[in-house]
């Protein structure tokens, strides 16, 4: 049976993949799983590391970039943003 | 609430820091009938005016949407965060079908909007929305977030998340730039929330009930961490400060020396 890609998206506190985790994203290409908005209040690891410890490749870091100058206290979306990914089989 | 149904600056504070007030069960529950009447006969589907119009000259007749906005409680809001003859934007009387399993994207209203002015969009819940209807989802604190609409459609989920569960006559106060999505109706019947966006006409200064202005806490109510921004939580501060600045006309204000120590700039 292929494998299929489940994706995890970690919004962490700082670029450390030590740090807490502030937001949370599941895709699920499998198909066994279906998230949406506002479906859990907790992140389902406790830190980026937490979730390759458990199995999950992480497939992008977030790149530190310098703010714009004169753009130094504004903020848009979440600046750590981690992506991992597993390989399934299909249910 | 105080006497003269303005909001006072404690209140004004917290929506500085949250983006958003929520008033528990504010709407009497006749209202809150009228309006599901009106609802349900179509009354208050489409445009009710003009953008731009005063506020104050619709659904004058209404018993339900209007009256509503006409309630004391209700203008006392209004203008002690946009000010008098304030205008009608647009409204929309939203609906989520029972057994809707999907929730909406995260997004933000209109398009991306710095101003230091804001709008603020009543969010009106005139039935019970218990958790598993919905209802409305805000992230407090992500008011000064520059995003445009649904560039923020991949977050599903972030900590401090703020359902809106709550009896009928509810009604949340939110800033324009308050990033928020409908939530899943896993009940049988059909979810009613009505949105209603009103644009200042005045500066925004100093309009609330301001006998407790220098409210000691309100520099802990700016200092607070929402935690799902992480190490953004100084910059968010420091937002909160320029727009209380501009609320209290007063550049001077700071909140732990933040901005005073970037503007010190000796001659």
């Amino acid at each position: 049976m292929a494998l299929k890609q489940k994706l995890l998206f970690l919004c962490s506190a700082s670029p450390s993949l030590e740090s807490s985790i502030g937001s949370w994203a599941i895709y699920d290409g499998t198909g066994a799983e279906n998230h949406t908005t506002g479906d859990s209040d907790a992140p389902p690891y406790t830190s980026v590391l937490h979730a390759m410890r458990d199995g999950w490749r992480v497939i992008q870091v977030p790149q530190l970039l310098p703010p714009q100058p004169g753009y130094e206290l504004s903020t848009s979306y979440m600046k750590f943003e981690y992506v991992l990914e597993k390989l399934e089989e299909a249910q | 609430m105080t006497a003269s149904n303005l909001l006072n600056t404690v209140q004004i504070a917290n929506f500085v820091a949250d983006g958003l007030l929520v008033f528990d069960e504010l709407v009497p529950d006749n209202i809150n009938q009228q309006v599901m009447r009106e609802l349900d006969e179509n009354q208050i589907q489409g445009r009710a005016g003009v953008a731009g119009q005063y506020l104050s000259e619709l659904w004058s007749n209404s018993q339900g949407i209007g009256a509503m906005l006409r309630l004391p409680a209700v203008q006392g809001i209004i203008k002690s965060l946009v000010g008098p003859n304030s205008l009608y934007d647009h409204h929309a009387a939203h609906r989520v079908p029972a057994r809707h399993k999907e929730g909406q994207f995260w997004h933000v209203d209109a398009i991306i909007d710095v101003r230091t002015h804001f709008d603020i969009q009543l969010f009106y819940f005139p039935h019970d929305t218990p958790r598993e209807m919905g209802g409305t989802l805000f992230l407090p604190g992500s008011h000064f977030r520059r995003a445009h609409e649904f560039d923020i459609s991949r977050y599903q989920n972030f900590r401090g998340q703020l359902p809106i569960v709550c009896k009928a006559g509810t009604l949340v106060a939110g800033h324009h730039g308050l990033w928020h999505c409908a939530q899943p109706n896993h009940t049988d019947a059909m979810r009613y929330m009505i949105k209603v966006r009103i644009n200042p006409t005045v500066r925004q200064k100093l309009l609330w009930d301001t006998s407790d202005l220098n409210n000691p806490e309100v520099s802990n109510i700016l200092s607070r961490n929402h935690r799902w921004y992480g190490d953004d939580d100084r910059l968010e501060v420091c937002n909160r400060i320029k727009l209380w600045r501009f609320l209290i006309d007063d550049d001077s204000f700071d909140v732990n020396y933040w901005l005073t120590r970037i503007e010190n700039q000796p001659a």
